[in-house]
């Protein structure tokens, strides 16, 4: 699904992913641990071109996302992330949140298609339903609403997000994210800036869509939910995978040095 | 008291222009291009410095934004680095002309006055948006809006917040500098009470009056502002 071809990033002389390849397949949930400074997160960020590799390729689904000519933003609707700030826009309502981009993205869509649509019935042709702006924005709407049933807030649907607790707030990110219905989601340390007792909640949120099926990548600093959940789990240090494997091979059988340092210090 | 009955007796002067011989028209129409002025240069200004600032904070890594990014430098670097009286008359009796535009006096202020305060709302703008997490903007990139669509929508929206009660300042700035109209043979204010002045050559209670509107009008715009960053601040409220 996502192909890392020789992944290279550099800040100036400072080189944060040296030389990555690694293949990412469909229904695997990565989890990526490792000393701060690793080069963790900007190997999650790379992978939607949050920052853009040195050198290198990311191929999504046929796609070389390095690609400068790519429209990377076509490609980003697929891939949902969630960010370790939560990062919700703080000037809508927790509906507004999740329906925002993808309103916008189907509002474009429906512009684009009552264009067309006007030419044809001005050559006399059959043209196609588009749906009206009204019709668009409830289906969205209703979306937004099974998702945050889901989530367990839905009586928070028109409060700002300013009124949330940390935990509140992730589980709305990730409703946020799983709302252009994504077929991989990025996990940038989804709990790191959360309270102890919140932790759980937003864990459960991500086992259950585990447990869907859907395919992830987290950058996480809690070993057992990592052990737990992952089908495959990356030990990075200095800017490559040093070691990677099954949770019981990393977390029980670990091979290098620095790995067994590593757990030896967190666990 | 003799002072004082002068006074009283300027006063009545005065009203009897104002009120009897039509003064009040010139008033009126003083105060309406005054607020026109101000208001109309303040939009354009919000329009434009809005799009200059987010040509500079725009990521440079390709050649277009750079060539925008000093078209703009050198637009602020013009509009700040000249007296808005010169800018004014330049406009006016220079560019109208020569480009053969058919503008009215007013019109012409209006335009002048937008694109100077452009300049200056830009590097407030610039300022609100840098004060905006840059994670606001990350997380619009993420779900796949397009860089002007995520400022626009999420970015801007909470700068404007923001810098509200600068933009009042802007606001209230200009209102004051309408003042200068007449270089150009607009009426303002200024130029309706000279009017009322002239009449019988007695300035000091029209200019005493002209005065007292300028305070009670940024009063106003001052009360406007609050009721309005109230408004706005509703997301910051916990309910």
């Amino acid at each position: 699904m996502i192909d890392v071809i020789d992944l290279t990033k550099r800040y100036g002389s400072l080189t944060v992913l040296d030389h990555i390849t690694e293949t990412i397949h469909e229904g695997e949930r990565i989890a990526i641990i490792g000393p701060s400074g690793s080069g963790k997160s900007t190997f999650l960020r790379c992978l939607n071109c949050m920052e853009d590799p040195t050198s290198g390729s990311i191929i999504f689904e046929g796609t070389d996302l390095a690609d400068m000519k790519v429209n990377i933003n076509i490609h980003r609707r697929h891939m949902g992330m969630v960010f370790q700030q939560f990062n919700l826009f703080h000037n809508k309502t927790v509906l507004d949140n999740i329906t925002l981009a993808p309103l916008l993205i189907a509002l474009r869509a429906s512009r684009r298609q009552r264009f067309t649509a006007f030419w044809k019935r001005l050559l006399g042709k059959p043209t196609p339903d588009v749906k009206t702006h009204a019709q668009l924005k409830a289906e969205k709407e209703a979306q937004a609403h099974t998702l945050l049933r889901r989530i367990g807030l839905e009586e928070k649907a028109s409060v700002y997000p300013s009124t949330l607790s940390g935990g509140q707030k992730q589980r709305v990110a990730i409703a946020r994210a799983m709302a252009m219905n994504p077929k991989v989601m990025l996990f940038d340390e989804p709990t790191s800036a959360l309270d102890p007792e919140m932790v759980g909640e937003v864990l459960e949120l991500i086992r259950q869509l585990a447990d869907d099926g859907m395919t992830m990548v987290i950058v996480t600093h809690e070993m057992g939910f990592a052990r737990e959940v992952a089908s495959r789990v990356f030990f990075m240090a200095g800017g490559v995978i040093m070691e990677q494997g099954t949770p019981e091979e990393i977390f029980d059988h670990p091979k290098c040095d620095r790995l067994q340092d590593f757990l030896s210090k967190v666990i | 008291m003799d002072g004082f009955a002068r006074f009283i007796k300027k006063w009545d002067a005065f009203l009897h222009t104002l009120i009897d011989d039509g003064g009040y028209n010139w008033v009126l129409e003083g105060l309406r291009n005054t607020l026109l002025i101000a208001v109309v240069g303040l939009i354009l200004g919000i329009l434009i410095g809005t799009v200059i600032a987010m040509v500079e904070v725009m990521p440079k890594y390709k050649r277009l934004p750079r060539v925008l990014n000093k078209v703009c430098h050198a637009y602020v670097a013009f509009f700040r680095g000249t007296p808005i009286v010169v800018q004014l008359l330049v406009g006016y009796f220079v560019l109208r002309p020569m480009l053969g535009l058919n503008l009215s006096a007013l019109g012409s202020c209006m335009l002048i006055f937008g694109m100077n305060s452009g300049a200056y709302v830009s590097e407030i703008m610039r300022g609100g948006i840098n004060s905006v997490d840059p994670g606001q903007l990350e997380a619009g990139r993420a779900v796949g809006l397009g860089y002007w669509t995520a400022m626009l929508k999420i970015v801007v929206p909470q700068a404007v917040k923001n810098i509200l009660p600068t933009i009042g300042n802007e606001f209230i700035a200009l209102v004051k500098d309408t003042s200068i109209v007449s270089f150009v043979g607009a009426t303002d204010l200024y130029v309706a009470f000279k009017y009322i002045g002239t009449n019988n050559y007695e300035f000091m209670v029209p200019y005493l009056v002209m005065a007292l509107i300028y305070i009670v009008l940024v009063l106003l715009i001052t009360l406007g502002i609050r009721l309005m960053e109230r408004s706005l601040n509703k997301s910051d409220r916990r309910h």
